[in-house]
Order: C-alpha cells, then structure tokens, then sequence
C-alpha cells in the first residue's frame, strides 16, 4: 500500500474545503491508499482493517470467497475506515474526475462517521492502533499456546454476535446530571425499597431529608445523610459492599457475561483466555454501528457526492461521464435492494418534506389527499432536518420514521414476491403489495438483526448455563447450533441449554408424495431445549 | 412403453407380492408420466430479475462506486496454505473438535461441460443466526421492486424445469471450456488424495495412449541431431571406406586417411515417443426412478463426484468417463450436469442399466484397452425382486470390469433394500471382493461418511 501522489492528495484537499463549505464536519487529517489486487484480498477478510489480529478463518475466507464469486455475484467491499484519522482505498488509474466524485462520497462517509452517535464509542480512540496492540497480544498468546488460541478465537468469534451493543451505548448517554454515586442508587432504588420495604411516605420522607442535606451542607449533604441513615440500618454499609463488588450480570451479553461469571475462565491456567475474548467482543463492538447504518450511510454519501460534485467547478465537461457511474450506482433496480438508491432517495424525500414543513404533527394529521399534496408551510428547514437524521438514527428509525406511502408512490415501489405455480411449474415474480406498511415490514426484514439470546440464571441448574433464544419470527439456522455449543460449553466449563424455537410444517395427507414438488403445508412453531454436554448435543421439546 | 410397466406390474402381482411394496412400485409408476426434465438454467446476470433477493449488504463502495475489479487470486497462490489448512483440520479432529474444512462443497458442473466445478475448501463461522429461508413451500420469499404494475400483476416468470425445448449448446462452445472442468475436478483429485489418503487404484497393466508423448533420445539419424553417437559413425566410416577401397589393409588402419562423407556421422535425435500408460473408463450409473427423490440423489451424486474427481487425478488426466440413468429402461446422457440434474421419476430395473453398459463396452471393444470402473447408485429399490435380470448382466460385466462399487443409499424403510438382497444372495460379494463391492449408506450420512464409502469401494 502506498499513499497517493501529491496530485491527487491536492484534489482531496479541495473536495474538504467544499464538503466543509456545504456543512460536513470531519476531522483535518486523512490518509489516502492506492490498493493493489494483492492488498485487497489481504484486507477484506480484515474487514479493511490493515492491523486486525490475524485468524487462519481469514485465510480459508479468501479461499471462500474466491468459490463464492464464481458462483455468486457481488461481494461487499468499504472503501473507507472508521480510524483516526480515516483511511481511504483507492485504485490508482481512476481518472481525475471519478476521483472527485469518489472523495465526497467518501468524505461524506467521515462526517457520518465522526457525527452519528450510533458511532460514539469509537469517537476517542483510533481503533487501527488498538487493533496492532491486539494483533501483538494475541501473535505474544500464540507464541506460547499454539493453536488453543485459535480455537478461543473461533468460539468467542461463534457468539460474538450477541453482544449488546446497545446497552453499551445507554452506558455512554448518561446524561451528567442523572448521575448520582452508586451508593445512593442503591440506597434509594434497592435497599429501601426491596430490602426495608418502607412504606411509600417513609421513602418520600426519606427524599426530602436528602433535598434537605444538600441544601443546608452542599457538597457534604451525601455524607452527612448517610451518617443518619446507617444509624438507622447499621448493615447498610455491609450490604452496599456486598452488592457492589459483584457487577450486575450483563444478561444479554453473552460474551461479557463469560468474562464475568465463567468459572472455567478464572482459572489460573485459563486467565489468557479472556484476554482474547475482551478483544473479540470489543472488536465486534466496533463494528455494529457500521451494519446498522448502512442505508443511511450510503445514502447520506450517495446524497452528498452528488450535490457536490455538481457544484465542484473543477470537472466541468465530465458531466455526462458522472451521470453514467452516477445512475449505475443509485438507480433503482427493477427487483433487489441498492442501499445507496434506497438511502439517497429517502434523504431528498425527507429534506423536501422537512422543506415543506411536513415533517409536522399538522400534517400527519391530515387526511384529505389534495391538501396534503399542495401542503407547504415554507418551513424551509429541510437540510438542518437531514443533518439531524444523519446524526441521530440507524437503519431501523431511519427506514420507520420516514418510509412513508408518499415516498412508495412517488418512486412507483412495490414489494415483489415470487411464488410457485404448480399448474405450469414456474416460479412467478409478482407485485405483491405496494402498501407503505407491507414494503416497511419487507425491508426491515431484511436489516441486520441478530438473535436476541440472554442467560437466564433461575433456571441454570448444577453449574450449566441457561440460554433463552427470545422469539421473533425466526428460527436459528439449525445446522449451526451444535458447533456454536461445543465453543459455548468450552468457555463456560460446563453443560450448556439453550431453549428456542422451531419451524415445524404441518403436512396435509400426501396425494403424490414422492414428486420433487414440495407438500402443502403452513408453519407450526414449537419451543425446544438444545442441550450440549460434554460435546454431545440433545434437543427435546418443551 | 407405460402399458408395459402395467403389464409388467400385473405379472409380478400375479406370481406374488406384499401389498406394501405393491404401493411403492404403483407410486413410482404414477410418476413415470412426469419425464426427467432438467432443472431450468438460472436467470443470467444482467437479467431484470437476477436482482431478486439481492439485499443491502450485497453491495460495498469498492466494487459498486470506485469500478474496481473484483480481486482475484490464482489457484496455485493457494496451493500451499491449503496443505496447512487441512493439516490443521486434522489436528482439530485429534484435539477433540469437529473438522472445520469442507472440501468440494460447492461442487456444481454446469450444462454442456461449460459450467465450472468449483473447487475449494470451505469453512463457515458458526454462530446463532436467524435463519430467513423457513417459509410456507411454494413461497419464494420477497425483495422491493420498481415499475407501474398493479398490485398482483405478474412481472416475470422463470421455469422451475427445463423443458427440453432449449436444449443444445449454442455455437461457439469450444472444447476450452469442457478442459476447465476436467482440470477442476482433477484438483478435487489431489485434494482428496491428499487429505483422505486414500489408496492407489491397482495398475491392470500398461495400454496404449495415443494421446500423450515424451521426448527422448532414442532415435537415431544420419546427418544431423543432437548428440553424436561415436561408435554407429566410426562403423558407418569404416564401411565407406571399404566399399571405396580406401582400406586396402584391415590389420593397419591408419584413420588419417580416411574419407569422411557427411551422412556418415550419426547422431542421436530427439524425437516424440508414444507415452504407455494405463487409461481409465469410468461408467457411473445412477437410478433415477420415482423412489430416488430427495436426499438419496443427492447422496449418490456427491459420492460420485467425489470418486470421478479422484480418478481423474489418479490417472493423470487419463481417466474418460460415461454417464448412465435408468429408471425400467438406461440411457446414456453426455455430461455431469444432465447427470447430476435429471428428475426422477418412473420405475426401477437396474438390470437394464447393466445392460447398457455391458453393450457399450462389447460395441466400442472397450475391454482391451481400458481399466473399465463401474459405480452404480441406487436407493436399492428394484422391481426385479430376485435380481434374475440383473444378476448374469453383473456377472457378466465382471469378466472385465477392475471394479464395480455399489453405493445403496437407504431410505430407511426395512430392514435390508432388493438390490442388497439379490447381491448378498447371489454370492458375487463374497466370491469376488477385489471386483465387486457394496456400500449401504443410511439418509442422513455426511461428506465424511461418503468419503468412508469411497474409500471401501476402491481399495
């Protein structure tokens, strides 16, 4: 990998002054990357990450994919990092003008980095060097325990998916005025409340004496309240420590879970191993904002690459050229999701709306369709709305707040099914809805969703550990549920159940059963309780 | 052809049979009126529908924005990280963890010989995902869409089957293509030899190539070459010269006199020689009546995949192969993928599938110059309940045939299937097991048992 030459890094320079001219807001520094063929197949395994930990997957990765292109198309490739500063990747015969085009997009890319709060966590650390330390970490760990530290890798990658990536972030949004010392949460919301049991005019009794000590002492009003209330409960000190040296169990976080509460992991012999898990999960972390935002990320930068580099009067005469590219990248296609023709179309739907005042409870709430379509407030304020989008929603919100019927109509969408007709043998591509709600579900269907699987710790029995997949319409790819255990059962030390739900298809009575032609038949769901032991999986139904 | 099968069907009723297996064989009847289409070829790239089902994770900046090519990285590059991969897997196994590489998985030969086999190891990471593709059946799920249509219009339509009306590959279909194939599969080959050890096929002795030279020094040539021989030249002169009389004394040769023509010097050419090595017919056959749907092709057809690959490489590129279905009656079908693809229906007689082979090899006079392998597939179901038909075809192929391996892939429905019957009984297991071997292998059985199976039917 090489930077690029002084010319093109010229050309970037201009492009920021433009970005920042129209409202962007990104850091100064960038580093720009001519990529050969080599490196690419070297970084996307790496999810573009040049310094992350190296895994031998990786390798059988690039083997996959190799197989996975010549029989699937298409494979998804980033072309900028979340780090600081931002690393971009370029090939280095794209002529001038694509550049330019290429560079907002990508620039656009970085202020939605550096602005949504999705992306919070990663704003204060520069996540390539983070990842060197680990590499090292991990390469210093092989050194001395071979592959075991491959396999470690493989089953905390297995359920590194089940991290709780949001609950991280309500960690940071603690406004700083809610904070209060845990001493006084525990006073407050536990032990007075679920210990003492007082009565509701007690507790509040008990408020305004803190109200009160706060007032007359200020900054000691917290200790000179304690020093009544542990006279009354002399055990209040002795509880509150209790409590507070073990950490509340991170129930839906199965990764941080083990850290915490795996006996097999404490053991002395064993201590290394949650070294790797810290960085498996923390790496993980990193990059669930990214696949929960990548319609609006893509849209935000398909929106502003194309208003600015038609604005940019240093390509003046590639117009047509950029049209071209530009309509092969945002054109919506006749059947298949495009982010980018999705993300940009719903961005200019909103500024229009916002620009019109719709966006409002006055017009959501009326009903009369020609008024709705001459409503214009003059509100003008749609570009501070889509900042706003770009800063506060994900994927999910995004496509729930401002998927609107307007929006389907006017870009003539519809949900496309395909079905089997039985008569002639052919599977039929059909409109299916082009109902608002109907293309809503269908796309949020779509999105990235991991399973929500938390411990359940009333009903682990005999040190096993109990994991409760919660229903949402779909099973779990069977296939992969015994190996995900034996790595489950390998970090907690001991058996491992896991209580979910299955298709079943209910078959009506087989008139030419054995055709290739699938039966009739609807989906029954049924609870079941996988059970690993000892490498052996059981399942029964509940 | 269908009155017959009745007639046929009634005969057998008449000398006796179970109710049950009665049902089977009218069951299998009922669906010989559905043919043995082909799957439909998938809709091409650039078709309006291929995007169906595309979602929003399919598409990066790289590809979609910057026009970059896909990277590609060449086989040989992988050669020798695969080697440690599969070393590594077999150390997982020792460490007590299920094997993580998959090797051939994707294996899918295209119509014509065009399509590619593709061939590599394959591993996943395991996690807990949602799985999207439980639906009613007869649904094909749903993705967003673009156009002026209704509600319930339909947009396009794409066969389910081939039909048969656009069979024949278009021109210009040159024999490039099918050398990729055979050159894939051959990988497969060394692959599986490599990773299975399996054993070395017996040599059944040397037969004539003719389409493989080496170069050596063997002949000689007056005049010119490459080497001199000295001995063959200083004869050559010494003839010359006493046809010349030059030499009118033997016993005092003085050499200094000699006359030396230019096509006296001889030399040592190199020149093309005939490569003798022994040359491989492979006939898989496979059943593909009514009872075959589902798992047990699927099983058949992997195994045989696996086994053609391998032979290829065994013998060096040197393997040809012939493709047999039958369900009453045999066909011969040109490629792996009509073989692979064929629906199944109508009833069974294996017998006729022994035939066919036995009539091709008799016809082409295949006998002297080929090693002849027969693998036959089959669920184990045969209308011909005591194998009287099948039985002297089988022995008759056995007076040439280096192996013939029997794949049964059960259905699970008794306790022993027909064919494994008839074979038992008939001793032929017994009286001949280097020529002749069966494996039984259940529904549910993995690569890892398939490539159990291959490794009893060649030792």
């Amino acid at each position: 990998m090489e930077l690029i030459d002084q010319h093109t890094k010229r050309i970037m320079e201009g492009c920021k002054e433009r970005a920042r001219a129209a409202g962007l807001s990104f850091t100064d520094e960038s580093l720009e990357y001519v990529v050969t063929n080599r490196d690419l197949l070297e970084l996307s395994p790496k999810v573009m990450i040049p310094t992350l930990y190296d895994y031998w997957v990786h390798d059988v990765e690039v083997l996959r994919e190799r197989g996975k292109y010549e029989l699937y198309p298409g494979n998804p490739y980033e072309t900028v990092i979340n780090t600081r500063p931002p690393i971009s990747f370029y090939n280095d015969n794209n002529p001038d003008w694509l550049n330019v085009m290429i560079f907002y997009h990508v620039l656009a890319h970085i202020d939605f980095f550096q602005n949504n709060l999705y992306f919070r966590h990663t704003w204060d650390y520069d996540f390539t060097g983070q990842a060197l330390s680990d590499k090292r970490v991990i390469a210093r760990l092989r050194a001395e325990k071979g592959r075991w530290v491959d396999y470690v890798i493989e089953f905390a990658r297995s359920i590194d998916n089940l991290v709780d990536f949001h609950g991280e972030l309500a960690d940071l949004f603690t406004p700083p005025e809610a904070a209060c010392s845990s001493r006084l949460n525990y006073y407050f919301d536990y032990f007075l409340q679920s210990e003492k049991k007082i009565s509701v005019s007690e507790y509040i009794k008990e408020v305004n004496r803190y109200n009160a000590c706060l007032r007359t002492y200020g900054e000691l009003g917290e200790k000179t309240f304690f020093v009544e209330a542990e006279l009354r409960y002399p055990e209040l000190e002795a509880h509150f420590t209790r409590v507070h040296d073990t950490r509340p169990a991170k129930k839906r976080d199965l990764l941080h879970f083990l850290l915490d509460n795996s006996e097999f992991l404490a053991r002395d012999e064993n201590i290394w191993m949650r070294s790797i898990l810290e960085i498996v999960r923390k790496t993980s972390i990193f990059f669930q904002p990214q696949i929960r935002t990548k319609i609006l990320n893509e849209g935000w930068a398909s929106y502003w690459h194309e208003a600015l580099f038609l604005q940019d009067d240093r390509i003046r005469g590639h117009e047509v050229d950029f049209a071209r590219i530009h309509a092969g990248v945002t054109s919506m296609p006749r059947v298949g999701m495009n982010p980018y023709a999705l993300g940009m179309r719903l961005f200019g739907h909103i500024e229009e709306q916002a620009d019109k005042g719709r966006i409002s409870f006055d017009f959501q709430r009326m009903t009369d369709s020609d008024s709705r379509k001459h409503f214009d407030s003059g509100a003008s304020a749609g570009k501070e709305f889509i900042f706003k989008v770009r800063e506060n929603l994900c994927d999910y919100l995004f496509l729930k707040n401002h998927l609107d019927q307007d929006f389907i109509d006017r870009h003539k969408l519809f949900v496309a099914g395909k079905r089997l007709d039985q008569q002639r043998m052919v599977w039929q591509y059909y409109v299916k809805s082009r109902k608002a709600k109907d293309y809503k579900q269908m796309v949020q269907d779509t999105l990235y969703h991991p399973p929500v699987i938390s411990v359940d710790q009333t009903k682990g029995i005999e040190g096993s550990l109990y994991l409760t997949h919660k229903f949402e319409g779909k099973q779990l790819v069977q296939e992969y549920i015994a190996n995900t255990m034996v790595g489950i059962e390998y970090l907690w030390g001991g058996p491992v159940h896991l209580e979910t739900s299955e298709a079943q298809i209910i078959q009506t009575p087989a008139t030419a059963a054995k055709t290739d032609q699938p039966p009739e038949g609807e989906i029954a769901w049924q609870r079941v309780l996988y059970s690993m032991n000892g490498r052996v999986l059981t399942k029964k139904e509940l | 052809m269908r009155n017959d099968q009745f007639t046929y069907l009634e005969e057998l009723k008449a000398s006796g049979l179970d109710p049950e297996r009665e049902a089977r064989m009218r069951e299998e009847l009922a669906s010989a009126g559905n043919g043995h289409g082909l799957p439909a070829p998938g809709l091409p790239p650039n078709h309006e529908l291929a995007g169906f089902g595309r979602g929003f994770y399919d598409s990066g900046d790289l590809l979609v924005l910057r026009q970059a090519v896909e990277p590609y990285s060449s086989g040989a590059a992988l050669a020798k990280s695969l080697d440690e991969l599969l070393e590594r897997d077999r150390q997982r196994e020792q460490d007590g963890f299920p094997r993580k590489i998959e090797v051939g998985k994707l294996v899918k030969p295209g119509r014509g010989r065009k399509g590619k086999v593709v061939v590599i190891p394959t591993t996943v990471e395991e996690k807990f995902y949602h799985d999207p593709t439980v639906r009613p059946p007869g649904e094909g799920g749903s993705s967003g869409g673009t156009g002026d249509e209704q509600e319930g219009d339909v947009i396009g339509e794409q066969p389910v089957r081939d039909n048969g009306d656009q069979a024949g590959s278009g021109p210009g279909e040159g024999g490039g293509a099918s050398h990729e194939t055979e050159s894939s599969a051959y990988d497969l080959g060394k692959i599986l030899s490599e990773k299975f050890q399996l054993p070395n096929l017996r040599d059944k002795g040397k037969k004539r190539s003719f389409t493989r030279f080496s170069y050596e020094l063997t002949d000689k040539n007056r005049g010119f070459g490459q080497v001199l021989d000295k001995k063959a030249t200083l004869r050559k002169i010494v003839e010359t010269n006493i046809s010349l009389g030059n030499l009118p004394d033997v016993s005092d040769i003085d050499p200094t006199r000699f006359l030396i023509a230019p096509r006296d010097k001889v030399y040592r050419i190199l020149s093309r020689e005939k490569d003798y090595e022994p040359q491989a017919m492979l006939f898989f056959l496979r059943d593909y009546s009514g009872s075959m749907a589902g798992k047990v092709t699927d099983l058949v057809v992997s195994q045989h995949v696996l086994i053609y690959s391998w032979l290829l490489y065994q013998y060096g590129g040197q393997a040809e192969s012939r493709f047999i279905l039958h369900d009453t009656e045999a066909k011969e079908v040109p490629d792996f993928y009509s073989y692979y693809n064929s629906r199944v229906a109508g009833g069974t007689q294996v017998s006729s599938a022994y035939r066919l082979v036995n009539e091709i090899v008799e016809r082409e006079s295949l006998a002297k110059d080929y090693n002849i392998y027969v693998f036959q597939g089959t669920d184990g179901d045969d209308w011909d309940e005591s194998g009287s038909a099948a039985i002297p075809e089988l022995e008759k192929m056995l007076v040439y045939a280096s192996r013939v391996g029997v794949t049964i892939a059960e259905h699970g429905q008794g306790p022993s299937t027909t064919v494994a019957r008839y074979l038992n009984s008939s001793g032929l297991l017994r009286k001949m097991p280097e020529l002749l071997r069966m494996d039984v292998i259940q529904k549910d059985a993995d690569e890892q048992r398939l490539i159990e199976g291959i490794k009893h039917l060649i030792s």
